[in-house]
């Protein structure tokens, strides 16, 4: 996983509340085996027609907004399906951060996990940095992870909760698989016990 | 599981804390715990990069016989032993098999009967049990929540995760009850109460948090209406709901191909008796329904809050004030090509599906075939049931279900997800108006411009024979 530590970019402005991960990536395209290429079919049903053109009110398909690396939403950002296809489509569209009221649980976990930022700001606030991006290639925002600030144009810093954790783990682009087995003894101790207390739950044989 | 807050360590406990407690390898400092996993359901959609990630890195499946796997989200619901005609959704399965040889998981084939939707089949089996954690790469792992079990849907990192080591990191998440007194009407089921839980917290009313359902009216459910609710528990926004085991759970278990049997099965209930929450425990939030006050359920909208009774008209949304939600309601009519103020019992539709991991058990089967029996489908109406599982087909044509419904002129397939998610060739066309029995009334869900109205198997059922939405207590 790439390390997030901080982020200039042009932020696409994306006003809408419960954006599903059906909307980030529709279900036809998840008939894949690999994490790479699906940039292509971010937000698919909004940004291109039956026919496969673009739609060009839609944001991604407008001038500075193509190179989008920060998305700003509303209320209860990726609803819906596990996907991490989600995700997937963001980072390969070429999004490393996305700056919303708040998330849905598991879109949030997934975010974290391809170095992706997730930010929760207020509505006001997120609503202030939808106009700052209005501005297009004239209003770059700043994300600084470790300092735990967005900046405005303006120069204005705006400061963001992150857990201490998850934040560690971005700045230093580490995988929690490797960090969780730095427990394995203690694995292996629960499991002990668990056989032990619980001898009546079955193990799976086909 | 969300952002961390301070738990009592001794003191009331409620369901979610009892099984978090039994569940902790080791907490960290800042409060995130090491959490065992008991049962990893795995499919062919969200698992392919999750093996790449163990061959890329070395490492194997830390517990095989913890692990189960089966492909249902992509497979054809009819000529399947010819194979699998769509290439992409071939390759993913053969990907699946290829993957569970390789690394050792079980696996029930697809043209075995024990295949089907990963959530029908796990409590069928006796693979998902009561106080157990359980999860799988997809969202509507809640449902095995009905069996008293802290079950939750993760991404692909996470399944790679788990069958790396067992674990998740997780921090707990907070307790929500929604407790449904009184007794439910006749002509209503354990879905209309989920759409109207759903309609009353919304869609993001249980982020963060874990639903425990409970209350007279959950209580009175059986256990395929009690997956249903906490099936639709992601709905809310929670990524887990809860209902707390008692008699019917474990008589449900008794017997099941995979659960305990005799004295173990004896020692397994003696600790799942402890589950319940104790007198006094304390949830952040509580919200209260009386079950007496609901009437049949539909969707009208494209997410499942826009939900009304059945007697209900579309609403205007000139009538909301704020306007962004405005603008999102507007949308929703025309997405949905409806107008403000026609009868909901008005739109005629084009498709029902029954089936999904909500509605796919043999109880929906039969609640379906209750109304279908001796009627035919509506003339244009294309209506489909489609059971969860092999184990779920099978009772249903003893029992002659399949007859029934084949007389009355609905489709009987094979199982599968279908058109719950389109990824199949179960799909609908743009401008289609489906009665659904599944989760999710997205835009596209079900097909791109596809029109989704959520409700229960006897309501869609309802429906194919009339041929528009309708409200089945008109058919007693």
């Amino acid at each position: 996983m790439d390390k997030f530590t901080t982020l200039t970019g042009v932020a696409a402005p994306l006003p809408m509340a419960n954006v599903d991960t059906d909307k980030i990536i529709p279900a036809r395209f998840l008939k894949t085996i690999k994490r790479t290429g699906l940039g292509v079919h971010l937000f698919d049903t909004l940004r291109f027609d039956a026919d496969g053109n673009e739609r060009p009110d839609f944001v991604l398909n407008q001038g500075p907004y193509r190179r989008a690396e920060i998305l700003i939403a509303h209320e209860n950002f990726g609803c819906g399906s596990s996907r991490e296809h989600a995700p997937w489509a963001l980072l390969d569209f070429g999004i490393r951060c996305v700056i919303a009221p708040d998330f849905a649980d598991i879109f949030h976990t997934n975010t974290f996990k391809n170095g992706i930022l997730p930010i929760r700001l207020p509505r006001e606030i997120c609503d202030q940095l939808m106009e700052d991006a209005k501005q297009g290639d004239n209003a770059r925002l700043t994300i600084d992870l470790a300092e735990q600030v967005v900046v405005r144009p303006n120069g204005e810093k705006i400061r963001f909760e992150i857990d201490p954790f998850r934040k560690h783990l971005l700045l230093n682009g580490l995988d929690d698989i490797g960090q969780t087995l730095q427990h394995a003894p203690s694995i292996d101790s629960y499991e002990a016990k668990q056989q032990a207390e619980k001898s009546w739950m079955p193990g799976i044989t086909v | 599981m969300a952002d961390t807050k301070p738990r009592a360590l001794s003191g009331p406990r409620t369901l979610l804390d009892k099984v978090w407690d039994a569940h902790v390898v080791e907490q960290l400092p800042d409060g995130t715990c090491v959490l065992y996993i008991d049962r990893h359901l795995v499919h062919e959609v969200t698992s392919p990069q999750a093996f790449d990630g163990l061959r890329l890195s070395g490492r194997k499946v830390r517990r095989p016989d913890a692990t189960i796997a089966v492909a249902d989200h992509n497979i054809p619901t009819e000529g399947r032993a010819q194979g699998i005609k769509e290439e992409d959704s071939r390759i993913q399965v053969e990907t699946l098999e290829r993957n569970v040889a390789e690394f050792g998981v079980p696996y029930f084939p697809i043209l075995s009967p024990q295949q089907g939707i990963v959530h029908i089949i796990g409590p069928e089996q006796g693979i998902s049990l009561p106080g157990m954690t359980i999860v799988c790469g997809d969202s509507h792992t809640s449902t095995h929540g009905a069996m008293g079990s802290l079950a939750f849907g993760i991404g692909t990192s996470e399944v790679e995760h788990v069958l790396a080591t067992q674990t998740l990191l997780q921090k707990p998440a907070k307790n929500m009850l929604v407790r449904v007194d009184g007794t439910l009407p006749a002509g209503c089921t354990a879905k209309d109460i989920v759409l109207a839980i759903i309609g009353r917290i919304g869609t993001a009313g249980g982020t963060g948090h874990v639903i425990e359902f409970a209350g007279e009216a959950i209580r009175a459910l059986d256990m395929a209406g009690r997956m249903t609710v906490c099936n639709m528990s992601i709905e809310a926004g929670a990524r887990a709901g809860m209902i707390a085991p008692d008699d019917a759970t474990f008589d449900y278990v008794r017997g099941k191909p995979y659960a305990p049997k005799g004295e173990a099965l004896d020692r397994a209930i003696a600790w799942w008796r402890t589950l319940p929450a104790d007198a006094g425990a304390v949830y952040d939030k509580t919200v209260v329904l009386d079950a007496a006050t609901l009437a049949p359920m539909v969707t009208w909208g494209t997410n499942p809050e826009a939900v009304v009774p059945i007697t209900a008209t579309v609403p205007n949304p000139a009538d909301e004030a704020d306007e962004a939600k405005r603008a999102q309601l507007a949308r929703m009519v025309e997405y949905m090509g409806l107008t403000p103020g026609q009868k909901m019992t008005d739109l005629k539709i084009d498709v029902v599906f029954i089936g999904s991991c909500t509605n796919g058990r043999i109880e929906d089967m039969r609640a379906a075939a209750a109304i279908a029996k001796g009627r035919r489908v509506a003339p244009g109406v294309r209506a489909m049931v489609v059971p969860g599982s092999g184990i779920v087909k099978q009772q249903a044509e003893a029992e002659g279900i399949d007859r029934i419904l084949i007389e009355a002129g609905f489709e009987w397939r094979e199982p599968g997800c279908s058109m719950c998610l389109g990824m199949n060739p179960d799909k609908l066309t743009p401008g289609q108006r489906c009665a659904s029995t599944s989760n999710r009334n997205f835009e596209g869900r079900q097909g791109p411009g596809g029109r989704t109205h959520l409700v229960s198997p006897a309501m869609a059922a309802a429906a194919a024979v009339t041929g528009r939405l309708a409200d089945v207590r008109e058919f007693a």
